[in-house]
């Protein structure tokens, strides 16, 4: 996990399209910056980079449903609860399901454990758009490679 | 058993929490409910699930943008449920 370049999740560890389901890890780093002001003293991950986290999981899972033929972004986040804290060092299971595909949106429902424990879980909505430009896709197909995700990828996205 | 429209109808007043009896068939979701792009995903999604279909609103959107269709026939209430209707029926065949 780079927190500061927002890379939330290591590697994918388990793709299943057939189960619409994703599983990816993530350690927390043990010095961020982050840290120094949340909290001083009582280092925590932000709730909101773990929604981050939950959000990126999925819209593997998505991208890799389509073949890099659509980008998601995050559009909303329904039901989030934050349940136990997430420190430095830890290692972090993240899951994500794709409950509903719809035109133009996709929805899905992700949780986050640590040592077996839930720490988060939330439902989020993402709007799937064509990607901006070749550059952009590029770049998140190297970063697909870098999770140790394998899309195979649409003829012409 | 309810309507397509009191279903549509409900999802609308729920998801967007907006007085149910303020919402007519008549009424356009857009221009006089103020429903935006975002709260549609979320009626979208509702709708799918409750009809077990995929409303088509990428291409809708593209229909209106290109000038081929008005929102009117897709938006105003009473449209909507009727093209429901139609995706309800056409996957039921």
């Amino acid at each position: 996990m780079r927190i500061e370049y927002f890379q939330l999740i290591d590697r994918v560890t388990e793709l299943n399209l057939d189960e619409l389901k994703i599983r990816a890890e993530a350690t927390i780093p043990t010095d961020s910056t982050i840290f120094e002001g949340h909290f001083p003293g009582y280092p925590l991950m932000p709730g909101v980079l773990l929604i981050e986290a939950m959000a990126q999981t999925c819209g593997w899972l998505i991208i890799a449903r389509n073949s890099f033929a659509r980008m998601p972004f995050l559009a909303s986040v329904k039901e989030a609860k934050l349940r136990s804290f997430a420190t430095p060092g830890q290692v972090l299971t993240i899951e994500g399901r794709l409950d509903h595909e719809g035109s133009g949106f996709a929805v899905a429902e992700a949780n986050i454990r640590a040592a077996g424990k839930l720490v988060c879980d939330a439902d989020i909505t993402f709007r799937l758009m064509p990607f901006d430009n070749p550059g952009f896709r590029g770049s998140m197909e190297q970063t697909a490679a870098r999770l140790g995700l394998k899309i195979e990828a649409a003829v012409d996205g | 058993m309810s309507t397509t429209f009191d279903t549509v109808a409900n999802i609308i007043a729920e998801t967007c929490d907006i007085q149910r009896d303020t919402i007519k068939p008549e009424s356009h979701a857009i221009d006089d409910l103020g429903i935006d792009s975002l709260d549609f995903l979320d009626i979208a999604f509702a709708i799918d699930k409750a009809f077990g279909i995929k409303l088509p609103l990428e291409q809708w959107t593209q229909e209106v943008n290109d000038g081929k269709a008005s929102t009117e026939q897709y938006f105003v209430l009473k449209n909507l449920c009727s093209r429901i209707d139609d995706l309800v029926a056409a996957k039921a065949k």
